[in-house]
């Protein structure tokens, strides 16, 4: 740093940054939902008996996983601007075709998960054509596939289950990873799927290009960013993942139905949303969302353990959602009330804070 | 530069009726749920000539209609409601509470207690979207999740059962006024009520254009807080009435009241041709759709389908609407820029 200082001909007059590194790393949306986290888990820890207790936490993995893994490529898709609503019926779908090609079709479970991770996959293209390719929007297409792929799942199977799953594979999405302790098997896929998304995200080109996609999607075209292939791959990778999370799902209850997972997407979105990422796209990290989607398992398991109905959970949820985009805007709206002053100090400032600059590349402050 | 870029229609007037009739998205749906019932009725005389069949044709649909009415004036102004499905739910549970613990409350009482209940729940919606200016869909996902809450919270394990409803209440479910359903009538009016309001209405209008460009909107000077804010009332005063629509209809409310049924609205009035993104659509259009998606769920089984595969059908034809939206729009594109061109090399 100080020798392109030493060689730069004109001394920059303002600085690099105009914040300090801690203010830009502590003061965003992100570092709120982690700090809200820790404050909530250390109350659960010290007021809620049982929270502790080892089998909490491992529950609490366990009830957490799927919505955690689908969180992951969801973000990715709303950062560009999109939604995928049809996540629960792809997992709904992927538990189906498991349970069909295992037990009707007698293939060994693994070859059979393969199969349904590739409808998964189908299911996601199908998706990320309509909505690339097409430019349909997001909302409307999966609404649609969400009724789409929930009714091919119900159709194949009608109102059976197929119960009959390998021990083996069963107890496998239940196990722990060390004996007695409270992390489940699922969570070494989870983190190798939080570490690559994570890469893919923050650390490429192809990530970076997600951002553009969001922030404005003419202006990612023109600087060479293939908006069409990024939103098919990405509606691809959901699919993938949902029909994972389906198969775990299945086999963590043991059953293959129609009806699985039914209206999971909307806790989903409603996780990430928890987590900073703006539902315009273009703004949004993963361990926000990791932490949202956290804290929604650890407040359903403290409120649980302290005998709340899970009606008044969903109530919290769903004002902790709604408290979070409205403290963004409000945020937003203090930090240019006060950018007005410090420009006009007459006061004689427009009379309307910022109309038009909610915009999704301004974060806490 | 006065010149104008496409010459008048050269069509008399009613050759042009005619061939805005052939390309209206209203009709093309209507058609095909006019197919749709002949075929039923066809195979299953009792589907529109049995007492029972016709009153379902007409009764039941309209409770979506109310919401998918509601839904459409807030899609209009690019924005989205969730929460409707919960705020029928609520309302309906309110409903009964109201005839349990009021005994011989009048029904008309009910009935506007029940929309101004409604009203509330999306007063609130509105309120936070147009004044929070954060986005509807996450505003009423959340509210969702509370409403949906609140309602179980409320009702605990008890529900309402037929017997805790005045009789005449329920009749009202299967009343007819001249061969139509008194809620159908009921719901029909408010139709026509809001379809004459967004067609005619400068109000209503305005809805349009902010849906169009918020921003071009708010700078040409309309009220687009206080129009949102109204779009968001209008839709929860609706929902609320479907919420008695439905107590009256089933006699009982439990706790799946009204669940899902938020993107059930949307999708009828993404099949009716209302756009998501906002700025156009009718609510002719929606109720259509509505028609159409309850109807197909009770046309499917006669025609030797499953049940099951309903939503399969709703799915793809909600999509295939949109893609048709989407062809029809790149086409008129395409027009234009060649009357553009044209008109450019001609000057």
């Amino acid at each position: 740093m100080t020798e392109t200082i030493e060689h730069a001909v004109d001394e920059r007059t303002y600085a690099a940054w105009s914040r300090p590194l801690w203010w830009r790393v502590v003061m965003t949306r992100e570092f709120a939902m982690i700090a809200l986290l820790g404050i909530v888990y250390a109350w659960a820890t010290g007021n809620v008996d049982n929270f502790d207790n080892p089998l909490t936490l491992y529950y609490l993995f366990l009830d957490v996983a799927p919505i955690l893994m689908i969180a992951l490529p969801m973000t990715l898709v709303i950062i560009t601007g999109g939604i995928d609503l049809s996540v629960a019926s792809v997992m709904g779908l992927s538990s189906v075709l498991l349970g069909i090609f295992h037990v009707d079709l007698g293939m060994s479970l693994p070859v059979a998960a393969l199969f349904a991770i590739a409808a998964g996959v189908l299911c996601g293209c199908f998706n990320g054509f309509l909505v690339g390719y097409v430019g349909l929007p997001p909302l409307a297409v999966t609404i649609g596939s969400l009724a789409l792929f929930r009714g091919i799942a119900v159709g194949l199977l009608g109102t059976e289950a197929i119960t009959d799953f390998p021990d083996r594979w069963s107890d496998l999405a239940r196990e722990r990873i060390v004996e007695g302790s409270s992390y489940p098997v699922v969570l070494a896929p989870i983190v190798v799927l939080i570490v690559a998304f994570a890469l893919l995200l923050h650390y490429s080109p192809f990530g970076r290009g997600i951002y553009e996609i969001g922030l404005n999607e003419q202006a990612a075209r023109f600087s060479g960013v293939d908006v069409q292939r990024t939103k098919l791959i990405l509606y691809a990778l959901s699919g993938a993942v949902a029909a994972f999370a389906g198969i775990y799902y299945t086999l963590r209850y043991g059953s293959a139905r129609g009806d699985n997972a039914e209206y999971l997407e909307l806790q989903i979105v409603a996780a990430v949303l928890l987590g900073g990422v703006s539902i315009f796209g273009g703004r949004g990290a993963l361990h926000g969302v990791i932490a949202g989607v956290l804290l929604i398992g650890v407040l359903q398991s403290a409120l649980r353990l302290e005998s709340v109905s899970s009606n008044v959970i969903n109530i919290v949820i769903g004002v902790l959602l709604v408290l979070s985009v409205i403290s963004t805007s409000f945020l937003s709206w203090v930090s240019g009330l006060r950018a007005t002053r410090r420009r006009s100090p007459a006061g004689a400032a427009r009379p309307d804070g910022s109309p038009g600059d909610r915009g999704p590349t301004n974060p806490a402050g | 530069m006065t010149q104008t870029l496409v010459r008048p229609s050269a069509e008399t007037r009613a050759q042009r009726l005619l061939s805005g009739a052939l390309r209206s998205r209203e009709i093309a749906v209507f058609a095909v749920l006019v197919a749709l019932i002949v075929v039923a009725t066809l195979s299953s005389p009792s589907f529109l000539f049995g007492s029972d069949g016709w009153r379902n044709l007409l009764v039941t649909p309209s409770i979506l209609l109310l919401l998918a009415v509601g839904q459409t004036m807030v899609i209009i102004t690019r924005n989205v409601d969730l929460s409707v499905g919960s705020t029928l739910g609520l309302t309906a549970y309110l409903v009964g509470r109201l005839f349990v613990d009021q005994p011989g409350i009048p029904i008309v009482v009910v009935f506007v207690l029940g929309a101004l209940f409604g009203a509330f729940l999306g007063l609130i919606n509105g309120a936070l979207v147009a004044f929070g200016r954060v986005p509807a869909l996450v505003v009423t996902l959340g509210t969702m999740y509370v409403y949906r809450g609140v309602f179980l919270e409320w009702a605990g394990s008890d529900r309402i059962n037929a017997g805790d409803m005045p009789r005449d209440f329920l009749r009202l479910g299967t009343e007819q006024v001249l061969f139509v359903p008194v809620l159908t009538l009921i719901a029909l009016v408010v139709l026509g009520v809001a379809g004459y309001y967004l067609r005619s209405m400068r109000s209503g209008r305005e809805l349009y254009a902010i849906g169009s460009d918020p921003a071009a909107a708010r700078l040409y000077g309309l009220p687009v807080t206080r129009r949102v804010l109204t779009a968001f009332v209008i839709c929860g005063a609706l929902a609320g009435l479907a919420g008695v629509f439905y107590a009256a209809r089933y006699g009982t409310v439990s706790s799946g009241a009204g669940r899902n049924m938020e993107l059930e609205a949307v999708a009828a009035a993404v099949i009716g041709g209302v756009a998501i993104f906002g700025g156009s659509g009718t609510v002719w259009g929606a109720a259509i759709g509505a028609f159409l998606l309850v109807t197909i769920d009770r046309v499917l089984p006669l025609l030797g389908i499953s049940s099951f595969w309903q939503r399969a059908v709703v799915g793809a034809l909600i999509i295939a609407a949109v893609a048709l939206d989407r062809i029809l729009q790149k086409r008129r594109e395409r027009r234009l820029r060649q009357a553009r061109d044209e008109a450019r090399s001609g000057s």
